[in-house]
């Protein structure tokens, strides 16, 4: 079977529980409350986030991998867990100082995180699920 | 004989802390659970029943009721809440899976009919984490 120039996708997923809370400090309580509702309480709640990080590329002629797995897994636990896991995501993490941590921006911070650590020549996507039910993919197709 | 469980889930923040105790010993006993500005999970709860059907329905319980029950007694006061500081029934409580599930037992019971029993609370705090409640 010839596997020349075949692109695979290969994927890590992870965990992690994060409080947040969902704010736009450009409005008043009363309107955060009538747009976000529940999720918007003051005292914060929270969520098992499962991540699904997706590599796509075409494997290496000596290793057979798109990527080391092990490598993945590695940059995703420095860039992203160590970051997020057990932690608030509004108030220990400098990336939603002031940018709301709906599901959607999560994912964009977390690819950024990982982008800048996987071989440009791969391409990336991550799916994030906030429950079981809700759940984005960026960059989107 | 028949047992009969619904499944509710709600999603709240947390964090296990001692209030008795030093900063130090919190991280030490509880490592990064015991993280001052909370974390949160997903959790799904499995409550289970027991009795016998009744003849003219073949319910055991009427399975809407239950539903009602559970959502007004605990999924209201639960769901995208802060356990440690929002709900009146764990006030004064370690926050912890096995006491969440002991504290919605309690709040179960009395709103259940005499002829129907209680038999389980099954939290799961992760997808690899539960505690299971039989009343005793």
């Amino acid at each position: 079977m010839s596997t020349r120039e075949k692109k695979v996708a290969v994927f890590r997923k992870e965990h992690f529980n994060a409080a947040h809370r969902i704010f736009n400090p450009a409005w008043d309580d009363k309107k955060n409350a009538e747009v976000f509702g529940k999720c918007s309480n003051p005292h914060y709640h929270g969520h098992n986030y499962e991540l699904i990080v997706k590599v796509t590329g075409v494997p290496d002629p000596q290793t057979g991998y798109v990527m080391d797995m092990k490598q993945l897994s590695r940059i995703t636990a420095e860039e992203v867990l160590e970051k997020f896991d057990h932690r608030n995501l509004n108030l220990d993490t400098v990336y939603f100082k002031d940018l709301n941590p709906t599901a959607e921006h999560i994912a964009m911070v977390i690819y950024d995180l990982l982008r800048a650590r996987i071989d440009p020549k791969l391409e990336l996507q991550v799916r994030l699920y906030e429950t079981e039910r809700n759940f984005v993919e960026y960059p989107a197709e | 004989m028949v047992y009969l469980t619904r499944l509710e889930h709600f999603n709240a923040a947390h964090k296990l802390y001692n209030p008795g105790w030093s900063k130090e010993k919190n991280e030490a006993v509880f490592g990064k659970c015991a993280n001052e500005n909370w974390h949160g999970h997903n959790y799904e709860l499995y409550v289970t029943i027991k009795g016998d059907p009744d003849p003219d329905t073949g319910f055991l319980f009427d399975v809407k009721k239950l539903s009602d029950i559970i959502k007004d007694q605990v999924i209201e006061k639960l769901d995208h809440r802060n356990l440690n500081i929002e709900v009146d029934f764990l006030e004064g409580k370690m926050c912890s899976t096995e006491n969440l599930a002991i504290g919605i037992w309690q709040q179960l019971v009395p709103h259940l009919p005499a002829e129907i029993q209680l038999h389980c609370i099954k939290l799961y705090e992760t997808p690899r984490i539960y505690v299971e409640y039989f009343g005793n």
